[in-house]
């Protein structure tokens, strides 16, 4: 057991550090991910609710094909397919090959995967919504844009808080697939470990561990948020 | 009244309704016209990567082992849903019951496996419990920890397991309790009431959910292409480590993509089927 233990010290003979780095990494991403898959999910719900069809049936292609895809392929996709363009584009062009960031890519594969279940939180959302707050807010002379972010915005986080939260929580969990592409996050980190000291079943379950302690403090954290979201609900006095 | 009406149309000669409104370039339909010009570029594209790129010896030495690899994942999916399913009924009993050994044991265990990603459940299973080889040969067990296959199955199953029981237990937690309490009025043993009062109802609820979780479970089987399974996913990442040729993986989201829609519309009406006395509109 103490010979375990003492795999996990911080220095050059235990995995404290690589672990604590891959977990950086793994939070590092998931959070740099988060505000684009927000903001582009939000931008697909709107598009969702718009009364051009073109608009409406782009954003419903989007949602079909990656909501349908499993996330590690939609990964290899815009890994390999990034790669495969990008080095034929860099190589016409300056005459040699560009290396694709696997960082960047898990993050684009992450946020988009992300936004096409974030589009449909969103939208419910919006179906929530009764039209006389749009109606509203033009009757106070308010712009679109203005309603849209003092008058609808509001409302649309409180109600699709709870699915977001849940998204949060797979998106912290889809996080483990970039090790497949080499980013070193807890997984990659796990196994490296795992080959070098060959003890596969305590670090295995001690990188699940880690991502459980993530969950455990992102659904307390998120609990405030909800708590921030409700307050004007009047449910505590 | 029609005195009325016979006034107004005197006082208002008929006329053509007026012009539709030109239609104008607003922003929206430009933006909805640019996406939809960049998904039919895409679009074809892609039908130009496949056709130019096709290749009838690596088509005729890569696809056979791609079909059949769609197989290895069907099994996949539907070994882990089915024991899934068998293995969610204990643990739903223990969510639903107030037994302080059984209630915290389900929690725990649907705690973990919802709460960690399903990768490192599955090298959790392969590579951690098939590091101690001595100990399942002992058991007799070893030929079932040494199969990729097999553990991909184990890991898949509780996973699944976790889920479908959630869903489960909310199902019959959203069974109004008057129902139970009719049930037992009338008679009926806790048994029965479940059995022919409340399952007949939360099944109802819980259909959507156990589809969307089929779905999950065809996407998450792409994981067992990591640990050496050749599933769908395993036999593309073969090929591609064989030809380093982009379309393997184009191939693969075809076949994925194709799966879960037929799953999806299959569901789709076999709810519709079963929820049809539910509906007042379908006579």
């Amino acid at each position: 057991m103490m010979e375990l233990l003492s795999l996990l010290s911080y220095g050059p003979d235990g995995w404290g550090d690589e672990l604590l780095s891959g977990t950086v990494l793994t939070i590092a991403l998931a959070v740099c991910t988060l505000p684009i898959g927000l903001a582009l999910g939000f931008l697909i719900a709107l598009a969702k609710t718009s009364e051009e069809p073109t608009l409406k049936t782009a954003a419903n292609i989007y949602t079909t094909i990656f909501r349908g895809l499993p996330e590690l392929l939609t990964l290899f996709l815009i890994y390999y397919g990034a790669q495969f363009a990008i080095s034929a584009a860099t190589n016409a062009l300056f005459g040699f090959p560009v290396e694709v960031n696997s960082f960047a890519a898990g993050m684009v594969a992450l946020a988009i995967v992300f936004s096409s279940y974030a589009s449909e939180a969103f939208l419910s959302a919006f179906r929530g919504i009764p039209r006389g707050q749009y109606e509203g807010g033009y009757a106070l002379g308010l712009p679109r844009g203005a309603t849209m972010r003092l008058v609808i915005l509001p409302q649309l986080i409180r109600l699709s808080l709870p699915s977001l939260s849940n998204l949060w929580l797979i998106l912290l969990k889809d996080t483990a697939l970039v090790s497949v592409i080499g980013l070193a996050g807890i997984l990659r980190q796990t196994q490296i470990a795992v080959g070098v000291t060959k003890h596969a079943f305590f670090f295995y379950l001690l990188a699940c561990l880690i991502y459980l302690g993530l969950a455990v403090v992102s659904s307390l954290g998120l609990s405030r948020v909800s708590t921030w979201a409700e307050r004007g609900q009047g449910g505590h006095g | 009244m029609s005195d009325a009406a016979f006034v107004a149309t005197a006082a208002i000669p008929s006329a053509a309704p007026p012009p539709s409104p030109r239609k104008h370039w607003t922003g929206s339909r430009i933006a909805g016209t640019l996406l939809m010009g960049i998904w039919i570029a895409l679009g074809i594209g892609f039908a130009f990567l496949i056709v130019g790129g096709y290749d009838a010896e690596k088509v005729a030495r890569y696809l056979p082992r791609i079909i059949g690899g769609v197989w290895v994942t069907v099994q996949l999916v539907v070994l882990s849903v089915v024991f899934g399913a068998i293995l969610s009924i204990p643990i739903t009993l223990g969510r639903l019951s107030y037994n302080w050994v059984a209630a915290p044991l389900a929690f725990g265990f649907s705690y973990f496996f919802r709460g960690t990603p399903l990768l490192a459940q599955t090298f959790l299973l392969y590579y951690g419990l098939g590091s101690f080889p001595d100990l399942w040969k002992s058991l007799g067990l070893w030929w079932f920890m040494r199969e990729a296959f097999y553990c991909a199955v184990l890991a898949f199953s509780l996973n699944t397991a976790a889920y479908q029981a959630e869903i489960l237990a909310g199902a019959i937690r959203s069974v109004p309790r008057g129902q139970w309490q009719a049930a037992a009025s009338l008679g009926l043993g806790r048994y029965a009431t479940l059995r022919k009062v409340i399952l007949p109802q939360a099944m109802i609820t819980a259909l959507r959910p156990y589809g969307n979780e089929i779905v999950l479970m065809i996407k998450g089987s792409a994981i067992a292409g990591i640990v050496t399974v050749f599933d769908l996913m395993g036999e593309t990442r073969y090929a591609y480590s064989k030809t380093y040729d982009f379309q393997v993986y184009l191939w693969a989201a075809v076949l994925y993509f194709l799966m879960v829609e037929v799953l999806r519309r299959v569901w789709d009406a076999f709810e519709f089927r079963l929820t049809r006395h539910l509906r007042r509109d379908a006579v």
